[in-house]
């Protein structure tokens, strides 16, 4: 065993789940809102922008309670902007780049409908604090959910065009929902503490929800990868660093800047 | 009358001050509704006016009203006396569009937004079959535009029969 893979098992490992929680959340957030602006009509400008301040403010609520179980004193904020990349622990599939506007909502409902099963899992799990933020990101997911699905059944039962990019996009982007049932020991102390739930009913569960759009969209399911991706162990694609160079800007630059 | 019955009453009365001042805090996206209509108060404690808690709830977990509603509540009681105020974020359960008051659905639909249709436990949600009605002609001949709108609470929709756009005010 590698001394950092020690390291990672050393710590507690509810803060480690909290944190692939939170991390999830904030960076797809923070995606999302590189839209604002460019989306392609006004009202998916707002859908998106919408979408991403549910997601960051899920953030924060975890972000919170993660700064909580450290006890070191450090806030929601210093947790965002002063960890380096290997520090996130957020599922690879979530920072990968927005692509096109089909590219984004393929990788917006594979990761919504994937939140939408494991909070309405968490909403009566034994950590009552994980439970309760569970419960209110439940309610905003169901419309994550509704809203990329509506998308992918519209550009996938589209034209030619359309068609051909969402399905592009979901050969990319397939490879990346490996690792969202691929249970470590974190989840595995998790799951013994009745906390996380069981990752065999979750995949299905999300594996038919996927398919019942597919099949709506006209669009053929790759075949699953057997490789996962690591980023919920810190282990990145090359995209979240340049990503955080700048979200974490202005912290960076002028430290402490508050407004 | 007897000290214990002083002391009840008294407490009563700081108790309805401090609801009628919450009654004048307004959501500062719909300006329309006070933050009782909107069901986000989940209480006022305390032993003393001295030291008040007041429980609060948001809406959406990203909403940006939040922390501006907390500010003008802290200010409101502040400038009204009350100067140990803390203020509890309470999340469970979850605040749901159900809690809207029946004056502030009032409120909405002459103000030209439509009210949440149907409490969220309502099965027929679950086939989708929700007739928002237009606010301006109560037409039920309603479409959907998109799910989110100006705030994380709208949704945006046009009505067929009069052509309007306007805002849904959603079930959550």
């Amino acid at each position: 065993m590698s001394a950092a893979i020690a390291q990672v098992l050393s710590e507690d490992p509810r803060l480690r789940y909290v944190l692939r929680l939170a991390d999830t959340s904030l960076i797809l957030g923070q995606r999302l809102a590189e839209w604002v602006g460019h989306a392609p009509a006004l009202e998916e400008d707002l859908g998106l922008a919408n979408i991403a301040l549910d997601l960051i403010g899920q953030a924060r609520l975890l972000l919170s309670y993660a700064g909580e179980l450290e006890g070191r004193g450090r806030s929601e904020d210093e947790l965002a902007f002063l960890r380096d990349a290997g520090q996130f622990l957020n599922l690879t599939l979530v920072e990968q780049p927005n692509g096109d506007f089909g590219h984004t909502l393929v990788r917006q409902l594979l990761a919504s409908a994937f939140q939408l099963e494991l909070y309405e899992a968490l909403q009566t799990c034994a950590d009552a604090r994980l439970a309760e933020i569970a419960a209110k990101a439940l309610q905003e997911t169901r419309y994550h959910v509704r809203y990329s699905a509506s998308w992918v059944v519209r550009l996938g039962d589209g034209t030619a065009e359309s068609h051909a990019r969402v399905q592009s996009a979901l050969e990319e982007l397939w490879p990346f929902t490996t690792e969202l049932f691929a249970a470590d020991a974190v989840e595995e102390a998790m799951a013994a503490a009745g906390i996380a739930p069981d990752v065999a009913a979750l995949q299905a569960r999300w594996s038919a929800r996927i398919d019942a759009v597919l099949a709506e969209a006209t669009l053929v399911r790759p075949a699953d990868s057997p490789f996962p991706w690591h980023g919920k162990r810190g282990v990145h694609t090359e995209h979240l660093g340049y990503m955080l160079a700048e979200m974490q800007f202005l912290q960076r630059a002028y430290p402490g800047a508050e407004w | 009358m007897s000290v214990a019955s002083q002391v009840e009453s008294a407490q009563s009365n700081w108790q309805e001050e401090v609801w009628r001042l919450l009654g004048e805090v307004k959501d500062p996206e719909i300006p329309l509704l006070s933050i009782i209509d909107l069901g986000i108060v989940r209480y006022v404690r305390g032993a003393s006016r001295d030291a008040l808690h007041v429980g609060l709830t948001p809406t959406y977990s990203g909403c940006p009203a939040t922390e501006v509603i907390r500010n003008s509540v802290e200010q409101k009681l502040a400038r009204a006396g009350f100067r140990e105020v803390v203020i509890e974020t309470i999340l469970a359960p979850p605040w749901s569009s159900d809690w809207l008051t029946p004056a502030a659905r009032l409120k909405l639909a002459a103000y030209g937004i439509a009210p949440p249709v149907e409490a969220v436990s309502n099965p027929k949600r679950l086939l989708g079959a929700v007739a928002v009605l237009c606010p301006r002609c109560h037409s039920p001949a309603t479409r959907l535009i998109s799910e989110f709108g100006s705030t994380p609470c709208k949704a945006h929709y046009a009505c067929t029969a009069c052509l309007e756009p306007f805002d849904y005010f959603k079930c959550i």
